[in-house]
C-alpha cells in the first residue's frame, strides 16, 4: 500500500507542469471568460455583473451581425479547399521523378509566418501588381481592381489568401489517406476492367472518407474563426467590410479592452463551432451497410 | 555462311531494336505523363510565384517595382535593399527575440510533455484515465476564447512585454503529450524490468532509458514546435508591446508600416524572415510531409 501510495505521487510529480500550465491556459479560459461575458470588465477595474447585457448590446451592433454573416460567408472556403487539396493529394501521391519537389512547393506557404503571407499578398493585390497586371494583359479588365481597396471584394480576395496558405495542409492529410488505401483494392478494380474515373468515385472517395470528415471539420472550425489575414491585410476594412467575427473579438477585446463585449462574441462564436462540429460528425459520418 | 555468322550478324540489329524499343517506351511514358507534369506545374507556381516575385523584387535595384511583364530574375541584382533593411530596423534584435521565444518553447515543450507523458505510458496509478481523458479534452475546447482570457491571465501576471508571457501558454500541448506518449509505449518492458532489478527508481528510467530511446520524437516534437514557435504572430503581438522585444513576425510587420513605399527593402524584409525557417523546413521535409507517420518512424 505504500509503495503503490508512494508510486501514485510519483507519477502525479512527473504530470504537476503540464497539469498547472494546462488548468491556467487551456480550462481556466472556458469558465472565467464564460464569466466575464456576462460582465463589464476593462483589465483594470474588478468585473461588474451586468448579465445578458452584453449580449444584447451584441446582436443590436450592426458591424457584429455583419461580422458574423462575413464568417458564415467564409464557410465557401471550406469545399474549395478540400477539392483541391483532394486533386493535389491525388498528383502527387506517385512516385514520379521530382514529385517531392511539387509535394515542398505546395507545403511552402504553411510554413510562412501569415504576417510575412500578408506583405506578400498585399504586393500581388497592388494595382499594379502581378494580378491586375496579368488580368489587363488577358483584356479582361482596363481599370484594376482593388482587391484590398473594394468593399465588395476584398473579403473574397482574404478568402483567397486563407485558401492558398492552407492547401498544403490539407494536401499532406489527405496524402497520408491516400497512402493507408491499399493497392491490391486497385489491382482487383483494374481484372475488373473499372477505368480510373470510375476506381476513384467507386474506391477513392469511400474510402477516403474518414479523412474527408476529419479535415472537413477542421477547416470549417478554421473558417468561422478566421481572423488573423483580416488583422495582417485589411484590418477589417475597407468600410468594415472584412469584419469577422473573431476579428471583432480581437478589436473589442485586445484593442478597446472592452472584454465583456469581445468575450461575449467569443463565446457565441464557440456555441457555433460546438454546432458546426457536431452537425458534421452527425451528416457526414461513414454509414455501415 | 556458317551459322554463328548469321547470329553475329543479327544480334547486333535486334539489340539496338531492343534498345530503341526501350528508348521510346521510356519516353512514352513521360509524355504519357505530360499533363501531369502540366497540371503539378500551374499548381506550383500559384504557390510558389509569390515568394518568387517577392525574392526577385527584394534583390533587383533597377526599373519599376511593378513593371509588366514582371522580370523572372533579377535586374542588376545587388544585396543592397537588405542592407537597407539593418540599417531601417534593428533586425539583429528581432532574430534574438525569435531565437530566444522559439528556443524556450522547444525546450518547454519537450521537457513539460514528456515529463507528463511518461506516467501516462508507463505507470498505474488512481486518475490515470481522467488525466489522459482531460488532456485530450483540451483539443475540443473553444481555443477562441483562449486567446482573450491569456491576454488576461498574462496580464495580471505582469508577463506582457517578456518571454515568458510569450511563452508560457504553448508548453503544454495535448498533440505533444500524445506524440510523446505513444514513443514511450514503444520502448520494450524488459529495459524497464532489468533497470528496476538493478535499483533504477523512476526518474532513472525516464531519463535514461525513455528519453534517448524516444529521441526520434524528441527529435519530430521540437522541430514541428519550432516552426509553429517561429511562425506566431498574433499572440506575440500582443503580448510584447516595446519594439526592442518584437520577434521577427512582428517586427517585420513595423517595417512595411513605416517604410511601405519602399517595396523593394520591405520585399527584402520579408525574405531575410522566412529564410531561416525555409531553412529548417527543407532540410527536415519528411516530418512535415509524411504527418504523424513521419514524426513517429
Amino acid at each position: 500500500m505504500a509503495h503503490s501510495r508512494k508510486a501514485t505521487l510519483t507519477a502525479y510529480l512527473f504530470l504537476t507542469p503540464a497539469m498547472v500550465l494546462l488548468l491556467a491556459f487551456a480550462f481556466w479560459p472556458v469558465g472565467f471568460g464564460s464569466y466575464i461575458a456576462f460582465t463589464q470588465y476593462n483589465l483594470i477595474d474588478a468585473p461588474v455583473w451586468v448579465g445578458l447585457e452584453n449580449f444584447r448590446e451584441l446582436f443590436d451592433d450592426e458591424l457584429f451581425i455583419g461580422s458574423l454573416k462575413n464568417s458564415a460567408l467564409y464557410l465557401i472556403v471550406v469545399p474549395v479547399i478540400q477539392v483541391l487539396a483532394i486533386l493535389l493529394a491525388v498528383l502527387v501521391n506517385n512516385n514520379l521523378p521530382g514529385i517531392k519537389f511539387f509535394r515542398a512547393a505546395y507545403y511552402l506557404p504553411v510554413v510562412t509566418t501569415v504576417s510575412v503571407i500578408g506583405i506578400i499578398w498585399n504586393f500581388m493585390y497592388n494595382d499594379d501588381g502581378a494580378l491586375n497586371a496579368i488580368l489587363r494583359w488577358l483584356h479582361l479588365i482596363n481599370e484594376p481592381i482593388g482587391f484590398l481597396t473594394d468593399d465588395r471584394i476584398a473579403l473574397f480576395a482574404v478568402m483567397f489568401v486563407t485558401i492558398w496558405r492552407g492547401l498544403g495542409w490539407y494536401m499532406v492529410l489527405y496524402l497520408a489517406g491516400l497512402q493507408a488505401i491499399s493497392a491490391d483494392v486497385y489491382e482487383a478494380a483494374t481484372l475488373d476492367g473499372a477505368n480510373a474515373w470510375q476506381k476513384f468515385w467507386r474506391i477513392t472517395v469511400p474510402l477516403l472518407l474518414p479523412t474527408i470528415l476529419l479535415c472537413s471539420i477542421m477547416s470549417m472550425l478554421a473558417a468561422v474563426k478566421a481572423f488573423e489575414e483580416v488583422q495582417i491585410m485589411t484590418q477589417g476594412g475597407p468600410f468594415q467590410s472584412t469584419y469577422t467575427a473573431l476579428y471583432y473579438a480581437y478589436e473589442f477585446g485586445i484593442k478597446s479592452l472592452n472584454f465583456g463585449r469581445a468575450l461575449a462574441a467569443s463565446l457565441v462564436m464557440s456555441v457555433v463551432c460546438m454546432l458546426l462540429a457536431w452537425l458534421n460528425f452527425r451528416y457526414l459520418q461513414p454509414k455501415n451497410p | 555462311m556458317s551459322q554463328a555468322q548469321t547470329m553475329s550478324a543479327i544480334a547486333p540489329s535486334s539489340a539496338t531494336t531492343q534498345q530503341h524499343g526501350l528508348r521510346s517506351a521510356h519516353l512514352r511514358r513521360i509524355v504519357r505523363r505530360l499533363p501531369h507534369y502540366l497540371l503539378l506545374s500551374v499548381l506550383a507556381i500559384i504557390t510558389v510565384y509569390p515568394f518568387w516575385w517577392t525574392l526577385v523584387t527584394a534583390l533587383s535595384t533597377t526599373g519599376d517595382v511593378y513593371s509588366f511583364p514582371p522580370p523572372l530574375w533579377p535586374q542588376d541584382p545587388s544585396l543592397v535593399n537588405f542592407i537597407e533593411v539593418f540599417d531601417t530596423i534593428d533586425l539583429l534584435a528581432f532574430y534574438k527575440n525569435s531565437l530566444l521565444i522559439s528556443g524556450a518553447t522547444v525546450v518547454g515543450t519537450l521537457v513539460i510533455c514528456s515529463l507528463a507523458a511518461y506516467p501516462l505510458a508507463r505507470m498505474q496509478f488512481p486518475g490515470r484515465k481522467l488525466v489522459f481523458g482531460a488532456i485530450i479534452a483540451t483539443m475540443i475546447l473553444p481555443a477562441e476564447i483562449n486567446f482573450l482570457v491569456n491576454f488576461i491571465t498574462v496580464s495580471k501576471l505582469q508577463l506582457t512585454d517578456s518571454v515568458t508571457g510569450v511563452v508560457l501558454p504553448n508548453l503544454a500541448g495535448a498533440v505533444g503529450i500524445f506524440l510523446m506518449k505513444q514513443a514511450f509505449e514503444a520502448v520494450p518492458q524488459d529495459l524497464i524490468d532489468a533497470a528496476r532489478v538493478d535499483g533504477a527508481n523512476e526518474w532513472e528510467i525516464f531519463w535514461k532509458i525513455m528519453l534517448p530511446l524516444a529521441k526520434p520524437a524528441l527529435g519530430a516534437l521540437a522541430i514541428l514546435t519550432l516552426v509553429t514557435a517561429w511562425n506566431q504572430y498574433i499572440w506575440p503581438s500582443v503580448v510584447m508591446t516595446s519594439p526592442e522585444n518584437f520577434p521577427l513576425s512582428v517586427g517585420v510587420q513595423y517595417l512595411s508600416g513605416s517604410f511601405s513605399f519602399k517595396t523593394r527593402v520591405v520585399a527584402a524584409g520579408a525574405v531575410l524572415t522566412v529564410i531561416p525557417i525555409l531553412i529548417v523546413f527543407l532540410f527536415t521535409q519528411r516530418y512535415f510531409l509524411r504527418g504523424f507517420d513521419g514524426a513517429v518512424k
